[in-house]
Formats: C-alpha cells, sequence, structure tokens
C-alpha cells in the first residue's frame, strides 16, 4: 500500500556528498517553486560529519499548504552515485530520476561512504532482481516500475559552461553541479527559468562572481533537458499555482528566533548543539533590533564554554530584568537540570528551548526523535514548578516562543519550549506572521516603594507569602528593594531558612503556580483539537512535529469514509487532565502517536486521566514520521489489526 | 545622598561560621571596600557559590544572590553582561572555583567580563567537613583526610594568568587592610579580576594554620618571621603599561606563583587594561551597548504591545517582493 500524492503536487529529493552544496541547491529549488506559486514542505537529512557523507533534502511541492512528508519521491535529482543507489527504489512508478550518465557503470562497493549496513540492503536488493551491483542495475530496477531515467553528462556541460564564461578553471567551476541539477529538474518540471533565475540572485545575489556563474549553469542545463529531451510526457508535472502573497519560506528554528526577538527576548546564551544552534546563530546575525518608536534594540547572543554556564548566565541576566533564553538539545538539556531547579526554587523567569534529537547519550545526533518528553517533564531534582510547551510545526514555534517569555513572567518561574529537530531544521512556506500577542510582564516592576512591613531581617520581601503564589519582582538594581536569591529553602527576603514552617508555606507557595497556571492559560495552549467534535469515537493522540504528518493522513481517511479526531496536545506540564479528560470523555479508542519508542505521552495520559491507550503507534529510527506511514498504520488499525504497537520504520 | 557607614553594609543574618574562621577577615575587607567606595547599595551585587564562602552575601546588606556549586561566575557574568551598570562581586571557595567550577574558571578568562572574583582558599571543603581540596598540596595530610592528599594541587595564580584573567592578586584573610585594598582595585579595574585570598581554616585545615602564617615552624629562625611577604615592598609593580611588557611579566608572576613555605607573596601580580572587555567587545557590534544595554531596553509599549520590529527580518525571506 502506498500514499500516493495529490494531484498539482510532488515529491522531489536532492542528494549529494555533504559540503556538495545539497542545502543551498534544495533552497533555491525551494524557494523557485515558491515564486511560482506553490506551497513548500522541506524535510532536511544529514550525517554527523562535515564533508563527504550522504545528505539528503526532500521537499514537497504542493498547490495547497503542506506540512509533512511523503515515503515515495516523485523526482529524484542527483549528481552522486550514492543519491540513486539510496533512493531509487522510493522513487514512484510514474517518477524520474536525474544522473550523472558517466556514473552508470559504478559499482555498489566502489562507493566508500555507503555503509556497510546499507550496502547490505541495497545489493541483496540488487541480487534478488536479478540485476547487476551496479549504479546502471539501480536504474534498470527503477526503469521496471515505470520510472523515466534523465543521464546527464555534468562534466561536459561544466567545459561548456566554462566556456561560455571564458573561465578555464574548472574545478573551481564544478561547484555548480548542485544548481544544474535542479535546473534540469525545473526544467522537466515545466517551471518557468525566470523563477530559478530569481532565487538563484535572492541567494547569490552578493556574490557577483558566484552569481555570474551559477545563472550560467542554470541556464545551460536547463535549455540542454529541453533540447536533448522530450519533457512533454514526463508524468510528474505541476501547474503553476496563484502567486503566494505576503510568504515567506521559513525553517522552524528561524520561525523561534523570530519569536524571541518579537516577545522581548534580549539576550540568548547557548554551547554548540545540533539542532539548536541553527537559532543562536540566527540571533546573532540579527542582532541589531529596530524598534516602533524609531529607537534601536538589541540582543546579546553570548556563547558560553558548556552548557552549564549557559543556563546559569541565562539565569544571572534574567535576574536583572531581561527576557532571557537559552537553547539547547538532550545531551545540554541534561547538563542544564540542576540549574533549573535554581531558577524553579528562586522564582526566576527564563525560557529554555529545547530542541530534540534522538538520544540517548550522543544517540543519533543529526536524526530525529521526540524522546526526551519524560526527562524534560521532570528535569532537576526535587519538586519545583516549570512549565513545558511543545510547537507543533513552524507556525507554532513562532507564536509559543513569545507565549513562553509570558509563561516564564506570569508566573515566574522556567519554561521549556519543546520542539524538534523535524521542526527547526525543515522549511515551510508560511504566511507572513502577524502579531496580535502582547507581552505580559505579571507582576515585574521596576520602580517600588520602600517596603512598609518589611521582612524578619528587616528587607524586601522578594518571596512574600500572600494571597497569590506570585510575589512582585523586581531587577538587580532597584532600589528600596534589596532581596536574597539562595538555591536554600528560604525566607521572604531570600535568606537560608530550615524552618520545618517555612519549608512548607514556600514549598506551597511555589508548587501553587502549577494549579493558578493550569486556571490561565488558554485551552487552546493546553491540547488543539482537529477533525473532532463531542461525537468523535476514534481519537488520535500526541504532540509535536508529528501534526502535520498526522492531519493530512487524517485528511485522506476521511476522504476514504474513516473519520479520526487529533488531539495535539500542547502544555505538557503542568498536564491539563481536565481538558484531555474531556477530549477523551466519548472516545471508543485511543491511538497515541510518537517518535519514541515508550509512548512517553501515553503513559502521561494514562498516568493522569486513567484512561488506556488501546494503539501506540511508534517511531525511534531516527528519520521523522512520514503522512505515508501514519496513514498506513492507521487504515490498519481501523481495519482490525490486532497488534497493539505498531513501530514505523520509514526513511533512509 | 547621605554617606553610607560601614554598618549599612552589614546585615543582622546570624552568622554561623565557626569561630575563628578565616571568612570573617574577608567579609569585614568586601564591606569596608563597599563603605570606602560609597558603592550605593542597591547598586551592587554579591555573587557566591556554594560552602562557607556561600554564605557571604547573606551577611552583606545589598542584593546578594547565593547560587550553585561551582556555578558563580557564569552567574555573575550573564548579569553582568546584561546590565553593565551594576558592581558585581562573584565570591567563592576553593573547591567551588577551582575544582567543580574549573571550567567556568577558565571560559571567564576568556571572556574578561568586568568583574572581580574572590577565592576563599583555605585548601579543604570545609562545610562538607574537611575533604582535601584542589589546592591541597599532593602528600599533605590535614585533620579529616584518611591517607595523605593523593592529589597534586593546581596553581590558581598560573592558572588565572594563562585564562586570560587581566587582574592577578593574593591577600591574606588576616591582613584585612591589605585585603580590603586589593578588593578596591579588583572592583575599579576595568576587566575581570583574580583575588586569591589565603584563609586559614580553624576546624579542618590543622597545617596552614594563623600561626603558621605568622611563622611558626619556619626553620632556621628563632623568632616569628611571618611567611607572608608584599610584593609592593619589594618595588614590584604589576601594572602593564605597554603590551611588549607581557610576556617578562608573565615568567615573574609564574615564579611568585610557585614561591610557597618560607616566603609566601601577596599583592597585585598583573593588571592589565589593555586587554579589552567582553562589554567593550560587545560595543564592537553592538555599538550603543553601555547606553542601551539589555536591562535597560524597553520591550513593550504601554498597551503592552512589543516594541521590536520583525518586518525587515521577514523581508530577506520574503518569496516574491
Amino acid at each position: 500500500m502506498s500514499f500516493s500524492d495529490n494531484a498539482n503536487s510532488i515529491s522531489w529529493l536532492i542528494g549529494g556528498p555533504q559540503g556538495s552544496g545539497v542545502d543551498s541547491a534544495a533552497n533555491i529549488f525551494a524557494k523557485t517553486c515558491a515564486k511560482e506559486g506553490f506551497h513548500i514542505f522541506g524535510k532536511r537529512e544529514f550525517y554527523s560529519n562535515i564533508k563527504g557523507e550522504h545528505s539528503y533534502f526532500t521537499i514537497r511541492i504542493s498547490e495547497k499548504p503542506v506540512n509533512s512528508h511523503l515515503e515515495d519521491v516523485n523526482m529524484l535529482v542527483s549528481f552522486d552515485a550514492e543519491t540513486v543507489f539510496r533512493h531509487a527504489d522510493k522513487v514512484s512508478p510514474n517518477g524520474v530520476i536525474i544522473y550523472d550518465s558517466s556514473l552508470a557503470e559504478t559499482v555498489l562497493d566502489e562507493v566508500p561512504t555507503i555503509d556497510f549496513e546499507a550496502n547490505k540492503r541495497i545489493g541483496k536488493l540488487l541480487q534478488d532482481s536479478g540485476l547487476s551491483q551496479k549504479l546502471n542495475g539501480m536504474l534498470d530496477l527503477a526503469r521496471s516500475r515505470g520510472c523515466t531515467v534523465y543521464g546527464l553528462p555534468y562534466y561536459e556541460m561544466i567545459e561548456a559552461v566554462g566556456r561560455n564564461l571564458d573561465d578555464p578553471k574548472l574545478s573551481k567551476l564544478s561547484r555548480v553541479v548542485n544548481v544544474m541539477a535542479i535546473s534540469a529538474s525545473l526544467s522537466l518540471l515545466g517551471i518557468k527559468k525566470d523563477m530559478l533565475i530569481s532565487a538563484i540572485k535572492d541567494v547569490f545575489g552578493s556574490k557577483p562572481k558566484l552569481l555570474s556563474s551559477n545563472i550560467e549553469a542554470a541556464e545551460y542545463a536547463y535549455s540542454y533537458i529541453n533540447t536533448k529531451f522530450d519533457a512533454k510526457n514526463i508524468k510528474c508535472k505541476i501547474t503553476p499555482n496563484a502567486v503566494l502573497k505576503d510568504y515567506v519560506l521559513i525553517s522552524g528554528s528561524q520561525a523561534a528566533a523570530i519569536g524571541k526577538i518579537l516577545g522581548g527576548c534580549r539576550l540568548q546564551t547557548y554551547y554548540p548543539i545540533t539542532p539548536a544552534s541553527d537559532e543562536s546563530e540566527f540571533l546573532e546575525s540579527n542582532q541589531i533590533i529596530n524598534q516602533v518608536d524609531g529607537k534601536r534594540g538589541s540582543i546579546i547572543v553570548v556563547q558560553t564554554e558548556d552548557e552549564i554556564a549557559a543556563i546559569t548566565m541565562a539565569i544571572g541576566a534574567a535576574l536583572t530584568g531581561v527576557r532571557t533564553a537559552t537553547a539547547t538539545s538532550g545531551p545540554g538539556f541534561s547538563l542544564m537540570a540542576e540549574a533549573l531547579g535554581w531558577a524553579g526554587m528562586n522564582e526566576v523567569p527564563l525560557v529554555v528551548t529545547m530542541y530534540q534529537r534522538a538520544g540517548p547519550s550522543t544517540g543519533l545526533p543529526t536524526r530525529h526523535e521526540q524522546g526526551d518528553l519524560l526527562f524534560t517533564i521532570n528535569a532537576g531534582h526535587g519538586d519545583f514548578p516549570k512549565i513545558v510547551l511543545a510547537s507543533g510545526d513552524i507556525e507554532e514555534a513562532f507564536y509559543d516562543s513569545i507565549k513562553v517569555f509570558n509563561f516564564a513572567e506570569l508566573y515566574q518561574l522556567p519554561v521549556i519550549h519543546l520542539l524538534d529537530k523535524a521542526i527547526s531544521s525543515s522549511i515551510q512556506t508560511s504566511k507572513r506572521f502577524s502579531n496580535e500577542l502582547k507581552i505580559e510582564r505579571g507582576r515585574f516592576k521596576r520602580d517600588i516603594d520602600k517596603d512598609p512591613s518589611p521582612g524578619t531581617a528587616g528587607h524586601f520581601r522578594r518571596f512574600k507569602l500572600e494571597d497569590s503564589p506570585i510575589s512582585t519582582r523586581v531587577p538587580l538594581g532597584t532600589e528600596n528593594a534589596i532581596f536574597w536569591n539562595t538555591g536554600d529553602e528560604h525566607t521572604e527576603e531570600g535568606h537560608i531558612s530550615e524552618d520545618p514552617e517555612n519549608r512548607n508555606k514556600m514549598m506551597d507557595k511555589r508548587m501553587k503556580k502549577l494549579e493558578l497556571a493550569l486556571e490561565k492559560i488558554a485551552e487552546d495552549d493546553k491540547a488543539a483539537c482537529y477533525n473532532f467534535d463531542s461525537n468523535t469515537k476514534n481519537v488520535v493522540i500526541s504532540w509535536g512535529s508529528t501534526k502535520g504528518a498526522i492531519l493530512e493522513a487524517l485528511e485522506r481517511l476521511t476522504e476514504e469514509g474513516s473519520k479520526l479526531g487529533f488531539i495535539q496536545v500542547r502544555l505538557l506540564h503542568p498536564f491539563p487532565t481536565g481538558t484531555i479528560k474531556k477530549f477523551l470523555n466519548n472516545a471508543r479508542l485511543i491511538i497515541d502517536v510518537e517518535m519514541n519508542y515508550s509512548s512517553q505521552l501515553g503513559s502521561l495520559v494514562q498516568q493522569y486521566t486513567g484512561r488506556e491507550i488501546d494503539f501506540k503507534i511508534v517511531k525511534y529510527n531516527g528519520r521523522p514520521m512520514s503522512t505515508t506511514e501514519i496513514y498506513i498504520a492507521l487504515k490498519a488499525i481501523l481495519s482490525g489489526n490486532n497488534e497493539r504497537r505498531i513501530v514505523l520504520d520509514g526513511g533512509t | 545622598m547621605a554617606e553610607l557607614k560601614l554598618a549599612d553594609y552589614k546585615t543582622t543574618v546570624h552568622n554561623d561560621w565557626c569561630p575563628g574562621c578565616g571568612d570573617f577577615g574577608i567579609l569585614n575587607a568586601i564591606q569596608m571596600a563597599l563603605s570606602e567606595m560609597q558603592i550605593p547599595r542597591h547598586k551592587a551585587v554579591i555573587f557566591s557559590g556554594i560552602g562557607c564562602s556561600g554564605k557571604t552575601p547573606h551577611f552583606i546588606n545589598v542584593y546578594g544572590i547565593h547560587t550553585l556549586h561551582g556555578r558563580v561566575l557564569p552567574f555573575a557574568q550573564g548579569a553582568k553582561i546584561a546590565n553593565p551598570d551594576l558592581e558585581i562581586i562573584a565570591v567563592g571557595g576553593d573547591g567551588d572555583g577551582l575544582g567543580i567550577g574549573a571550567g567556568h574558571f577558565v571560559g571567564a578568562g576568556r571572556k574578561n567580563v568586568d568583574i572581580p572574583y574572590l577565592i576563599f582558599n583555605n585548601e579543604v571543603y570545609g562545610l562538607t567537613k574537611g575533604q582535601a581540596s584542589p589546592t591541597l598540596r599532593l602528600g599533605e595530610k590535614t585533620k579529616s583526610l584518611v591517607t595523605p592528599n593523593t592529589n597534586n594541587s593546581v596553581n590558581p595564580i598560573a592558572l588565572a594568568l594563562v585564562s586570560g584573567f587581566t587582574f592577578i592578586a593574593r591577600s591574606y584573610s588576616y591582613d584585612v587592610k591589605h585585603l580590603k585594598d586589593t578588593i578596591k582595585r579588583a572592583i575599579t579595574h576595568k576587566g575581570l579580576a583574580f583575588v586569591d585570598v589565603l584563609q586559614p581554616c580553624p576546624t579542618y585545615d590543622d597545617i596552614h594554620t594563623r600561626e603558621w602564617f605568622q611563622g611558626k615552624n619556619k626553620p632556621g629562625s628563632e623568632n616569628l618571621i611571618p611567611r607572608i611577604y608584599k610584593i609592593e615592598e619589594s618595588g614590584y609593580d604589576g601594572i602593564i603599561h605597554d603590551e611588549s611588557e607581557v610576556n617578562k611579566k608573565m615568567s615573574k608572576i609564574l615564579e611568585f606563583s610557585s614561591e610557597w613555605g618560607d616566603r609566601i607573596p601577596i599583592g597585585i601580580f598583573y593588571q592589565n587594561e589593555l586587554v579589552p572587555s567582553f562589554h567593550e567587545r560587545i560595543a564592537q557590534n553592538i555599538n550603543d551597548y553601555f547606553e542601551r544595554p539589555p536591562s535597560h531596553q524597553e520591550i513593550s509599549d504601554a498597551e503592552k504591545k512589543p516594541t521590536a520590529r520583525i518586518d525587515k527580518i521577514l523581508d530577506k525571506l520574503q518569496i516574491n517582493d
């Protein structure tokens, strides 16, 4: 069973050695298609390596908004042998493969970057099909399924471009092979050349020499296809859409960074880690901030010696009244656990943007997983309040980046914004963000009168015990408000206290913030439901980046007459028990979908609502869930499959 | 504004350090320095780590942030970067700063954030009952150790030098005047300042006691001759006036740093304000940083709307112009 894409959309893939421009080629391709009016969803896959290992970029182009990828590829674009060996079997029956014709005789064993496991798998596939162990064998296999293959003599084409440019330095010029490959594919797809040239200008506009060679290469490859091949009959073709007005092509980490800037974050610390560093780098390259009042703002991005320094430095900065964040991934977050408790103990508003990747330990450092949910909500020793909010897609990542700062200040506690690599590194066409959200600073004050009833040591009561668990907060440096902070249990003034009565009062004060947060946080921020009404009997429950793939699978199932509701849990801690119970009240069948081994959300649902999860769909091979495989798994469950736990294994 | 007296910098919080603890001298010296410099109380913040020394802020009547074990430097740097107008002093023990926090000690040296950092150096982990700290020498056996120390010691002065601290000094907790003057110099220094404060632990360090520092058991002398001597008295000047002096002075500082036993140098070994502070480095990229540091920026207007504009950033990502 497969999942064919809608009529006016295709799934496109480019691969190549890391460092050969796969990423920039894919970005140019995506931008070209977006300029033509198509919606884009792009997904990056790469090894933990700088140069040479295989990386690839999948892009879906569609007349409708898309937010997930599929297993099948309609067009495979390559300029090396490995890409063909690794991906040709994923090309759909009517699909297209573009390859380097000079590599047709390459033998599988001669490609050193194809690891032993993959080599064995591909070798067996060829052997079982009775084909040679050569690239040609892979192509024959594709041909036998009905694919069309286009061989391009890249070397000769580069020579021709060199002649046209009057530039004999072919080794340098060979870098344009990536642009030639995408240009050829755009030509086959029938996308206008003007759009491609305009996208190349967007990317290389500031580098005139690169610009001219890339444009020449693009022009050459584009017309080469037109003159050498008859592309009229190719079956994967798309027709232009209406222009996307006021749309951006944006990655999740960019969206989160822009949200931080708008949300008032003025200091961010980080220690380099995949996939979190992209966000900090984007922030740093936008460190000067324009303001509506004409003044200039700025955000300081500090690279620290480790993640412990990153979080503690962020807390120190937050004490001066600045909205401060740090961004990291699992291994770094593990190091931050102790300091997170200090922020909880001292009621410091702090945002930790946590970009999950596949663990445990170093795990699959450049791959996908949602394996840190339980760790994140339980991070740190002892009981202290924190809020954990998970975004489901790139657009949510933007708005949530503002909301998490509001939560941090309203409730004076650390907030963890949970994202993962599937959101941070993916790109998407998105309507330009508009913002109606307000900056809520809660009980934060810059000026304060002398406390008429100071604490027992005669000082301002930063942790004043009163009706609300939220006390007045001032930045360090405020007159009349000298206070103390300590990781020890403390008095209202912040001095160390081991008194049992004070201990209970302070624990109660801090932990009550969780009740307050559950009472005040909007229902939409606790959980969102889709395809759902009070009569919905079959319910899919999930969280985070699986949202797009689930929604599209459900849309297809609805078209086929099987309606499933979807509950996307957004607030993971404190757990919105009441909201989830309400949604699950009439559910007959609950299917939990998560990109981890142990169905971590499922265990929370069981723990808090008492409802058993009927079916679990999980994935932990480091590759994100595709719409295809979720669709297939749900269909199997609906048609009476009684496997209680389905492990998905898609992806290359 | 009325003059602030020494008493104004003291809190009434009960001090639970052991009688005779060297920490008292350091506490007094910090309070005296703040008072002599008339630093407004609300403008000063003492950051501390964990251990006996970690309690210091609670006894000083300025803002006090008692942080985590080993992490005082990043906490303090974060606050100073966000608000350079604050007068921040970081304090901590030798285990705190040179054991668990050694990575931050080195990291801080590379940044050169404008703060003084005092290490209360007593060679033991006092609050956990006297284990060997990173400054206790190999083979030494203080009271609580079961066997002589199996670790070698770290040289704090040399470590500070190679890590990039731009002010390096040593003082002694029972010479409160010298210590107070050193702290004042560390506060006024532009950049990261390190003060290694030698401090007997009367409860757990039975080797390097107050009497030992006074000259007891010093071979070849009948009278007590203090082991500590002041380098300024021998005409040494640690200030770097020209980058060309650095190498020569470095070897002299390393020489000072390895002196121990019969003669222990105290004073200002090194002060180099030619190295740009972290703040000056930020101002290279954000030129109004000192006027509008993060803590001074208004992020929302009266209607709580964000002041930031993101349109130009989005323009760059826009698909069609």
